[in-house]
């Protein structure tokens, strides 16, 4: 019996392993420049444009998380509304003690990982469906506990302090540009992520949970990790929705609606992949925006579309464009490019 | 006294969270779909009910013979299309599927019918009735009548799933349905039923908590889901007593928590559930060894 690598290795010299068919540097290029630009947006639109950036920054981040739990690691959450809601609490806990608002957010994001810690204690115990729910009853209960405490506004929420000495123009600015770090960090954060070793686990269990057991992969590890990266990604974007909204609330950054965002715009875009939040975040944001006058009716047709995509076109949008184009912005598995002219390449990304 | 009382109200809640849970745990058990939407649908045939005793003027208790009917035809309906499409392709799709549904219902009842609570029976006596024991404890017919109303349909459940024809059937298309289909039943038509057994049982439950208390578009997540599997967790995944007695616990820790502070009713029964869930995680009366 031979190894895979005696079997290859006759034909090593004809193949190059590369992250990706086109050159990652135009890409990246192009990121850098997106992000540059839109650094620049504060100076040149107004502020009600960046009011809608921010909200978008939010979900962004929201989907890119919930993408990491329930496309890579199979952990279908409906309870991310917990870590919205405590990275709110957090900022508003240190801003009454004198913290900036600002300078409370990595704090706060931080806190939120560690938090994640215990209630995956709690709630890993249970599988799938169950595990659903029970992240569920997780958020209900962490809300519960929180309303408890009348010195941080107890059912009813609080603003912010700490924020009476910006002006409105220096505040928006600054909201703005928290949440474009946050994306651009999380984004950042989760491409890295993939490419190392974590990633190659959580894409052998996105693909097959059984294979990837039975390869010696651990995923329990690698779940608790995913599960603590998502708190503190949705804990800095809570973070975020308390500055730009200046007041914390229970009912409004505990809301279910935080999860049935992120799962939406993820499920939309497609699952299992870093562009498909974005491409989906830009749906939600057109939806959202276009009906915004006609109350719960974008949740509705967002809520029908996700359920069309999850039936009938299970990569989502970005799964639609990656069949026909072949593409990938954040190229993170492998592909084998011949060396040698006649040899055929077939080789897939993960 | 009054901390007998609040067991006696628990254990009669109890019976209502069972009524919540038998159909999740149905739905588990045969078609291995947790459905999202439990509580969301339970609305759905308490906000029916409303419209029909309004439109019809039938009596109030009676109400439950239209309602159970259309369910059960719609859980047939959602079970052959949607849900056993997700079933085709895999747990997460269900989870993602029932989860949209859930948010399309709760919001479409949202703008629909308003926020606004509503409940079910205007001026029938056996809802404001009670009887008394001693001097503090007082005990509502309805609570009586939900609670055994409960554990009939738990009997029933039991009954028709190890003794009847059917019932053989549907067990053994939940441990193999493609086994199940070589042998010549179609285990798609089987799960339908299935479906429209459990969706009998939320209509049940909806129809009871209109009655005893309000239904409003949040309550199928709030209360109706998130108690159902409460008592489904504590009383052990699997087992339909299992779910009674899990319903009982957590409708007791409810009552003792709001007897301790009014405020704290709902938080008293999570952390009685997740009590569970670190010391026993099998539930009460569940078996080991859970994949």
């Amino acid at each position: 019996m031979s190894t895979i690598a005696q079997t290859v290795a006759p034909y090593a010299a004809d193949f190059r392993v590369t992250r990706s068919r086109r050159s990652v540097v135009w890409t990246g290029a192009g990121a850098l420049l997106v992000v540059v630009v839109l650094a620049y947006f504060p100076y040149i639109v107004h502020s009600g444009t960046t009011a809608i950036l921010v909200q978008a920054f939010i979900v962004l981040t929201l989907a890119s998380m919930w993408n990491l739990l329930a496309g890579y690691a199979g952990l279908v959450s409906v309870g991310q509304q917990a870590f919205v809601g405590l990275g709110g609490y957090f900022v508003l806990i240190l801003g009454l003690h004198g913290l900036s608002p600002f300078a409370a957010l990595p704090i706060s994001a931080i806190g939120c990982g560690v938090a994640a810690l215990p209630l995956w204690w709690l709630v890993s115990r249970l599988r799938s469906g169950y595990f659903a729910i029970a992240t569920w009853v997780m958020a209900a209960t962490v809300m519960l506990i929180i309303e408890k405490f009348s010195s941080i506004g107890g059912g009813t929420g609080m603003p912010l302090p700490g924020l009476a000495g910006y002006g409105p123009t220096l505040l928006a600015a600054d909201t703005y540009w928290a949440g474009l770090a946050v994306t651009v960090l999380a984004l950042l954060g989760i491409y890295l992520l993939l490419r190392g070793r974590l990633g190659l686990v959580l894409t052998a269990i996105r693909d097959d949970e059984v294979a990837a057991r039975s390869s010696g992969a651990r995923i329990g590890l690698a779940r608790l990790l995913v599960f603590v990266v998502a708190g503190v990604g949705c804990g800095a974007a809570g973070a975020v929705l308390a500055i730009s909204q200046l007041q914390v609330q229970p009912s409004a950054v505990f809301s279910i609606n935080w999860t049935a965002e992120m799962a939406f715009a993820t499920i939309i875009g497609g699952l299992g992949t870093i562009e498909g939040p974005i491409i989906g975040t830009i749906v939600y944001m057109v939806l959202q925006q276009t009906l915004q006058s006609y109350n719960a009716w974008y949740l509705i047709i967002l809520g029908l579309v996700a359920i069309t995509v999850a039936l009938f076109a299970r990569r989502g949008l970005w799964g639609l464009v990656d069949d026909r184009l072949n593409v990938r912005l954040f190229p993170v598995g492998y592909y084998l490019r011949p060396q040698v002219a006649g040899r055929s390449s077939d080789g897939k990304d993960a | 006294m009054a901390w007998v009382n609040a067991i006696i109200q628990g254990v009669l809640t109890g019976g209502l969270y069972a009524l919540f849970a038998c159909g999740l745990s149905l739905m588990f058990g045969v078609m291995k779909v947790v459905n999202l939407a439990h509580g969301d649908l339970a609305v759905v045939a308490g906000y029916i009910a409303i419209g029909v005793i309004t439109v019809t003027h039938i009596p109030v208790l009676w109400s439950f013979l239209i309602v159970v009917p259309v369910m059960a035809a719609l859980g047939y309906v959602l079970q052959r299309t949607i849900i056993q499409g997700a079933l085709d392709r895999g747990v997460l799709t269900t989870l993602m599927v029932t989860f949209g549904l859930s948010v399309v219902i709760e919001n479409g009842l949202l703008q629909f019918f308003s926020a606004n609570s509503r409940g079910i029976g205007v001026g029938l006596s056996l809802i404001t009735a009670s009887f008394s024991i001693g001097s503090q404890i007082q005990i509502a017919y309805l609570l009586v009548l939900i609670f055994a109303v409960a554990v009939l349909v738990l009997l029933g459940l039991q009954f028709f799933l190890s003794k009847s024809k059917f019932g053989r059937l549907i067990r053994a298309s939940a441990d193999d349905p493609e086994a199940t289909q070589l042998a010549g039943a179609d285990y798609r038509h089987v799960f339908g039923i299935a479906a429209a057994l459990a969706f009998a049982t939320v209509a049940l439950g909806g129809i009871a908590y209109g009655m005893y208390s309000q239904l409003s578009p949040t309550t199928g997540t709030d209360t109706i889901l998130l108690f159902a599997f409460a008592a489904v967790v504590i009383g052990g995944l699997g087992s339909l007593w299992g779910t009674l007695l899990g319903g009982v616990v957590l409708g007791v820790a409810q009552q003792i928590g709001a007897q301790i502070n009014i405020s704290d009713e709902v938080l008293a029964g999570y952390i009685v559930f997740l009590a569970v869930l670190v010391l026993r995680p099998q539930g009460l009366i569940g078996r080991r060894a859970q994949s």
